[in-house]
């Protein structure tokens, strides 16, 4: 694809405490479904974005079970973005923070994400049209 | 001339920093850049028409083409016909186009 | 590619982690052949204020020995050849001047940042 991108993107926050994370995949979505190459850098809390160990749970204020509730996990998230990068001829290069992981135990990780450095955010960044840091507070 | 996107996701009635953020996209139009001011998250707060301008509005007037995101004004109730002047709603796709674009890009 | 770092929120975590993440990060990302300046605003500006002092923290036996040396890790930025900007109406807001700062630092207005901002390729807020 000629005009195929390539954007970086890095996150910071950990899962379900600010809604930047959910604006951030919408934007990965968008570029994902235009074929474009995404890069993710995962920085300090957001190395827990696609830890593999998160867990749904029931909603019993609304009544509804497990199954029901449905209830998002970021690193189904994770998952779906790299098969929506993939499927629309894109590539997805998920880096979480090496240091960041360790001081977190998030070593466990979904499929398809790799440790890396700071080192390796400057290269992605290099190597893009365009980077996207999305801060926490 | 460059060209700038500022994405702002904090509202202006509980972030004061947002107003020198306004100041910032008022101050690079003036400059002579091309700046889009888009509105996300709780950024969208101040949209809504009847609610107090803390620089929205100065911004459209100097030039700053101000975006709301469509998805967080309908999360909120703010009715994309319904925002103040010199405010267009507009698709999040407007963001991935101006990055791919290569503005310089800020999120605040 | 040029980027200008710029660092808004202040002593987030800082003790926990024992430095600023994004002041470490520029560190690091200079290390890796970066070509990068940092610019500090809001309470940020504070990052360079002579004489922090974060020592102290404990938890039952559990006592701090590295205690984050901000005012240090900024200084250290400029031998390695990254500018240090302050935004001059967020010292002046907080009681600052310029000689309470770090030597090295520039001061550029809030007026300034569209000149300033032009020089880079990219601008990475954190």
């Amino acid at each position: 694809m000629a005009d195929r991108k390539t954007l970086t993107f890095a996150l910071m926050d950990a899962p379900y405490e600010s809604t930047r994370n959910t604006t951030g995949f919408r934007l990965m979505q968008i570029a994902a479904s235009r074929g474009y190459n995404i890069n993710v850098f995962a920085y300090e809390g957001a190395v827990m974005v696609p830890f593999a160990l998160q867990e749904p749970h029931p909603n019993a204020v609304h009544g509804r079970d497990v199954e029901e509730e449905n209830h998002p996990l970021p690193k189904d998230w994770v998952t779906a973005l790299f098969a929506e990068t993939e499927a629309n001829g894109g590539n997805l290069d998920w880096v979480n923070c090496g240091l960041c992981v360790d001081e977190r135990g998030a070593g466990q990780t979904v499929a398809g994400v790799r440790r890396g450095t700071p080192g390796d955010f400057w290269k992605m960044a290099e190597g893009s049209d365009n980077t996207l840091v999305i801060p926490t507070r | 001339m460059a060209k700038y996107l500022l994405i702002e996701s904090r509202g202006p009635f509980d972030s004061g920093d947002t107003r020198s953020y306004y100041d910032l996209a008022i101050g690079l139009a003036k400059a002579g850049d091309e700046v889009a001011l888009f509105l996300v998250q709780n950024g969208v707060m101040g949209t809504r028409i009847g609610s107090k301008d803390l620089g929205l509005g100065a911004a459209a007037a100097a030039g700053v083409q101000v975006l709301a995101d469509d998805f967080s004004l309908r999360e909120r109730a703010i009715p994309a016909n319904g925002l103040i002047d010199g405010v267009s709603a507009a698709p999040l796709d407007t963001v991935i186009d101006q990055l791919a674009e290569g503005r310089k890009a800020i999120w605040h | 590619m040029k980027v200008l770092q710029i660092v808004e929120a202040a002593y987030r975590g800082t003790i926990e982690e024992q430095d600023d993440t994004i002041v470490w990060l520029t560190h690091a990302m200079k290390g890796a052949g970066g070509d990068l300046d940092l610019l500090l605003r809001a309470d940020a500006v504070n990052y360079a204020v002579r004489g922090q002092d974060a020592s102290g923290f404990r938890v039952g036996s559990w006592h701090q020995t590295q205690p984050p040396k901000i005012e240090n890790d900024v200084a250290a930025l400029l031998p390695k050849g990254i500018k240090v900007y302050a935004v001059s109406e967020d010292t002046d807001v907080r009681g600052l001047s310029a000689s309470d700062l770090v030597d090295g630092v520039e001061m550029v207005s809030h007026a300034g940042l569209p000149q300033l901002f032009a020089g880079y390729d990219q601008l990475w807020h954190w």
